[in-house]
């Protein structure tokens, strides 16, 4: 039995998978390159933008945004307050707002491309059979191989780490949108019919309402799962705290770790609190 | 009379092997058998009948008989496996997306068991959707769904959202919205079945209120033999996706097409042997002599009813007074209640049989009162009455075994 198994000559999967890159890499090396340069120009001018802006201000900012999101309370607000300027303190404040462009970017083309298939997921159970599938590949890949494509397509940088953040980020809004859409109630959907709206209509109008809160959730983890691919796009060059943490790891600095580490959490958790925030205000 | 509606022998079948399930059907077989065998659910099975321009139209049967599958096939919510529906004479079996999308604009508007209210829209916004899906400018749809929340007397909740509202109150948005289309039909689903009995009952009196005024085609919905027989111009009673007999309620009840329906109705026959008397319930009285608008409204709070009957010091019957017009005369500040006393409610004595007083019961509006020498004895309820033919029935059966 294990000489007929090991009669079968091993299947050429991985150089199958190079060939496919190869391809791919020579065929649009046009695009990437486009899409190479003109990414990192853009994302350099907001970080430069955001640089512009007076810490301080920044700051000030965030905390007051915080404590309206929040229904006048004051605990985020202070937390933000205190938070930035620790992070500030630390000589950080550059690599934060690499870190906030590049998680900033990569939830919006996440959005931009989840939200849609969602729709169309929700719409037909056909393309949901494709889809989820896929979904599931994508979320039990493990993070770091999804750098391996990305460099060979766009080289080292920002614009491979939005690349992979967005691969790794996209499936909980494309989810939440599918499930958030097919969990409006059936009566709703017959109301909205019977009085003859076409379908955008009804998608605008009722659905896409209705559905407002699952999809905000599905956002939410969106951000903080591309918030949580910081550190991993560092190793392919991109900017910010995530390649802080990188560095003092690579140097067993334990305090520099922690240090970055703990402004990373800083972060994540001003942006998830604001997030959630969000759409507890608008239900 | 126009015609209205028109469906032709239009058969539902849900799921698979349609076609083999289709000709058990035929074969007489049962839902449960159809659905061993093919796996296929039968929802409508040969429906055919017409309904009259201005008719209210009731379809009654209990759970499962497919009732709510029949009401969706009218406006193609659920499209039919085979049969046509006309709709002034147009087939919307045949409708494309478009034109049926037109149909449902212009021609008919539906209301739901459960409201079916947008949770994420204000009163006012909820009424103005069917206006707003036609593409009517703003001023304008506003201009009709406040007019429509005028007249079910919800303009001050306009800005409020449904689930601030009660159910009785969110109802009479969805019926709102559904006027507001200014509808030639109007499709009810069960529409007053989740509400309260008192409320239920007001529902049905603005119903018929508004069918007198405006003259809707009304398709209506229920699986309750009081409320069928309190509003429908004639009924159409279902069981396992087949309509048994249409008629009026009086045609049913006096002549049920088969022993279905028969022992749905709980065996009118057996109303022979039982009188006003024995079906009579104490009435909520007040003595118009010296009690006041202000006792009247006391007593309807304490009681929880809306209609009191008036009698004199010597309990001689004098009519019965409602309690918008005891609060008209508290308003007016009106000691007595005498001159708002209305005499329009039927009198029967206690001997009369109530196998006569059906069609008495189903025409009337308010309850009968039972008089006997100019005396008040006591007051007919048409559930009551109904109770007590279907109790006095089943006593019969169970003698009989």
């Amino acid at each position: 039995m294990n000489n007929f198994l090991d009669n079968i000559p091993k299947l050429r999967v991985s150089s199958w998978v190079e060939d496919g890159m190869d391809w791919l890499t020579d065929t649009f090396s046009g695009l990437f390159k486009l899409i190479q340069s003109g990414g990192k120009n853009m994302m350099d001018g907001i970080t430069d933008g955001l640089l512009f802006i007076p810490p301080i201000l920044f700051i000030l900012i965030i905390a007051v945004l915080a404590f309206f999101v929040t229904g006048r309370k004051f605990g985020l607000a202070l937390f933000s307050l205190i938070g930035l300027l620790f992070i500030y303190n630390q000589g950080l404040w550059d690599e934060l707002m690499n870190t906030f462009t590049l998680v900033l970017f990569s939830s919006i083309i996440a959005i931009i491309l989840g939200i849609p298939i969602g729709i169309l997921m929700s719409k037909s159970t056909a393309v949901e059979n494709i889809v989820k599938p896929i979904l599931d590949f994508m979320q039990t890949m493990p993070g770091f191989v999804y750098l391996i494509p990305a460099v060979a397509f766009f080289g080292i940088g920002v614009v491979p780490g939005v690349f992979a953040s967005v691969i790794f980020a996209l499936p909980p809004t494309v989810r939440f949108t599918n499930l958030g859409i097919r969990q409006v109630p059936k009566d709703l959907i017959e109301a909205a019919d019977s009085y003859g709206s076409t379908g955008a209509q009804k998608l605008v109008k009722v659905e896409l309402p209705i559905a407002k809160s699952t999809i905000m959730a599905g956002i939410n983890q969106t951000v903080l799962l591309s918030l949580s691919m910081v550190v991993i796009a560092s190793m392919i060059g991109a900017p910010g705290l995530g390649r802080e943490v990188l560095s003092a790891l690579q140097r067993a600095q334990v305090g520099n770790g922690f240090v970055a580490g703990l402004s990373l959490v800083i972060f994540a958790i001003i942006v998830d609190r604001l997030t959630q925030s969000f759409n507890k205000q608008n239900r | 009379m126009k015609e209205k509606i028109r469906v032709e022998h239009v058969t539902k079948i849900f799921g698979r092997n349609q076609q083999k399930a289709l000709k058990l059907v035929e074969q007489q077989k049962s839902k449960t058998d159809i659905l061993q065998e093919t796996g296929a659910t039968v929802g409508v099975y040969d429906a055919n009948f017409t309904v009259n321009e201005g008719e209210i139209f009731v379809i009654m049967g209990l759970s499962g008989s497919g009732k709510s599958t029949l009401i969706r096939l009218l406006n193609r919510l659920i499209t039919p496996t085979s049969g046509n529906i006309y709709i002034d004479n147009i087939d919307i079996t045949k409708a494309k997306k478009q034109e049926l999308q037109l149909i449902r604009r212009q021609k008919m508007s539906m209301v739901f068991q459960n409201f079916a209210l947008f949770p994420h829209r204000t009163i006012l916004e909820n009424t103005e959707y069917g206006l707003e899906i036609r593409g009517m400018s703003k001023e304008q749809r506003i201009e009709k769904a406040e007019q429509a929340l005028q007249n079910a007397g919800l303009l001050v909740y306009k800005d409020q959202y449904p689930h601030q509202l009660s159910g009785g109150m969110q109802q009479r948005v969805g019926l709102a919205r559904a006027l507001a289309n200014d509808p030639e039909i109007l499709l009810m689903d069960e529409a007053f079945s989740a509400l309260d009995p008192l409320i239920r009952k007001d529902m049905q009196d603005e119903l018929l209120e508004l069918q007198a005024n405006v003259k809707k085609t009304i398709v209506f919905i229920t699986h309750d033999l009081n409320e069928a027989l309190r509003i429908g111009d004639r009924i159409a009673i279902m069981k396992d996706g087949q309509i048994m007999q249409i008629g009026t309620g009086e045609e049913i009840l006096t002549n049920p097409a088969n022993h279905y329906i028969q022992t749905f109705l709980e065996d009118v026959d057996r109303s022979k042997v039982l009188t006003a008397e024995s079906a009579m319930v104490r009435p909520i009285t007040i003595n118009t002599e010296h009690d006041g608008p202000k006792v009247a409204l006391q007593r309807m709070r304490e009681e929880e009813v809306s209609v009191l009957l008036a009698t004199n010091r010597q309990k001689q019957f004098l009519g019965y007074i409602t309690a918008d017009d005891a609060l008209k005369a508290a308003k007016d500040g009106v000691s007595s209640v005498t001159s708002y006393i209305r005499t329009d409610m039927p009198t029967v004595e206690p001997a009369t049989l109530l196998q006569d007083l059906l069609s008495t019961i189903s025409d009337s509006p308010t309850p009968i009162a039972v008089v006997e020498d100019h005396r008040l004895r006591g007051i007919l309820i048409r559930g009551v009455v109904l109770e007590a033919l279907s109790s006095s029935t089943q006593e019969e059966v169970n003698t009989n075994e």
